[in-house]
């Protein structure tokens, strides 16, 4: 069963990232959006996390690093969806598990 | 009335809460009562002050460029904290570039943005009447 | 929703006769919303509205009227940077009354 986790909290503020890629199993996404997208920045402890993260895939939401003014700063390896990209995600898992 | 060190310490990313934008109309309202305003960024409050930041795909109003006014209202002593750009690898260059310019120097301008490492902003911090955090 | 009408074309405005949206704003609505106020707009006025226009495109902001005094004076001339010859312009407060000519929000801390 694949399941879609969603993080929306800065990896600064919360260790909610670090608990969902712990709990999150092998074959499953994980979308970063609105202040998670930080997480997918080049040079931060949270970027570390999630190349470790094996068999995870990662997609960033692009309006919200466009909006903060961090699309040159994306890690490699993950990869960035827009809103119809978000739906795809949502309709192409199981399950959805929302992390807030 | 005698002047008062008012600080305004920024502490959250810009758009996914409203405080960032709270305490930048605040510092615009309260520039009119002409006291001694500085404004730090520390943690995820560092990220507010990121340039090339555009809003338009998420619908919210850009407020970055706000920034850049705030010479005119004689707020220019921008205190931003090393460690919080280093540990979400940024540098000063990510920042826009935040200049003021005195009048008593022939409108020179000159650089608003003070990069402080953490106890030299412990010490900017003690130095304040007032501090309100955002 | 309050609505100014021009020439056929309808402006919404808020409860304080200011525009909703800013890219509504053409010259024929300030001179409708000055008109509506008894003030006949000239060129100085036009200088300040353009001028707020220009700051508001610059910083998203409407400056209070300290910062616009100076910075008028600075653009247009010491003579014009003082807040007698703002007032004699726009008599209800320069931020106030140009501002709504010019199509933006209320300055922030403008009561």
């Amino acid at each position: 069963m694949s399941t879609l986790h969603t993080v929306n909290k800065s990896p600064f503020e919360t260790n909610v990232l670090e608990i969902c890629i712990s709990l999150a199993k092998s074959g499953s996404t994980v979308l970063l959006y609105e202040d998670g997208v930080y997480a997918a920045t080049e040079g931060t402890r949270a970027a570390v996390a999630i190349k470790n993260a094996n068999g995870i895939s990662f997609c960033v939401l692009g309006p919200d690093l466009q909006a903060r003014g961090i699309e040159g700063k994306l890690a490699n390896d993950i990869k960035v969806v827009d809103y119809d990209g978000f739906v795809d995600l949502v309709a192409g898992h199981d399950t959805i598990q929302a992390w807030l | 009335m005698a002047t008062k060190k008012f600080m305004y310490l920024n502490r959250k990313a810009p758009y996914g809460t409203v405080y960032a934008l709270e305490s930048l109309e605040v510092v615009l309202i309260g520039a009119a009562f002409e006291q001694d305003v500085s404004l730090a960024f520390i943690g995820d409050g560092v990220y507010q002050l990121v340039k090339g930041q555009k809003t338009d795909g998420i619908g919210m109003k850009n407020f970055s460029p706000t920034f850049a006014a705030l010479g005119d209202y004689e707020v220019n002593k921008i205190y931003v904290e090393k460690e919080s750009l280093e540990e979400r690898g940024l540098t000063l260059e990510d920042l826009q570039h935040l200049v003021w310019e005195d009048e008593d120097d022939d409108y020179a301008e000159k650089d608003s943005i003070r990069l402080v490492n953490r106890s030299e902003l412990a010490d900017v911090l003690d130095d304040q009447d007032i501090v309100l955090s955002f | 929703m309050a609505a100014i009408e021009v020439n056929g074309k309808s402006y919404e405005v808020d409860e304080e006769g200011y525009l909703s949206d800013l890219n509504q704003w053409d010259k024929d609505v300030a001179e409708a919303m000055a008109n509506a106020e008894d003030c006949k707009l000239t060129d100085e006025h036009w200088d300040i509205i353009n001028f707020l226009r220009e700051y508001y495109e610059e910083y998203q902001i409407a400056p209070a009227v300290r910062v616009l005094t100076k910075a008028v004076g600075k653009k247009l001339g010491k003579d014009k940077g003082n807040s007698k010859y703002l007032y004699e312009l726009f008599p209800y407060g320069p931020g106030k009354q140009a501002c709504k000519y010019a199509g933006l929000p209320k300055p922030t801390g403008c009561v």
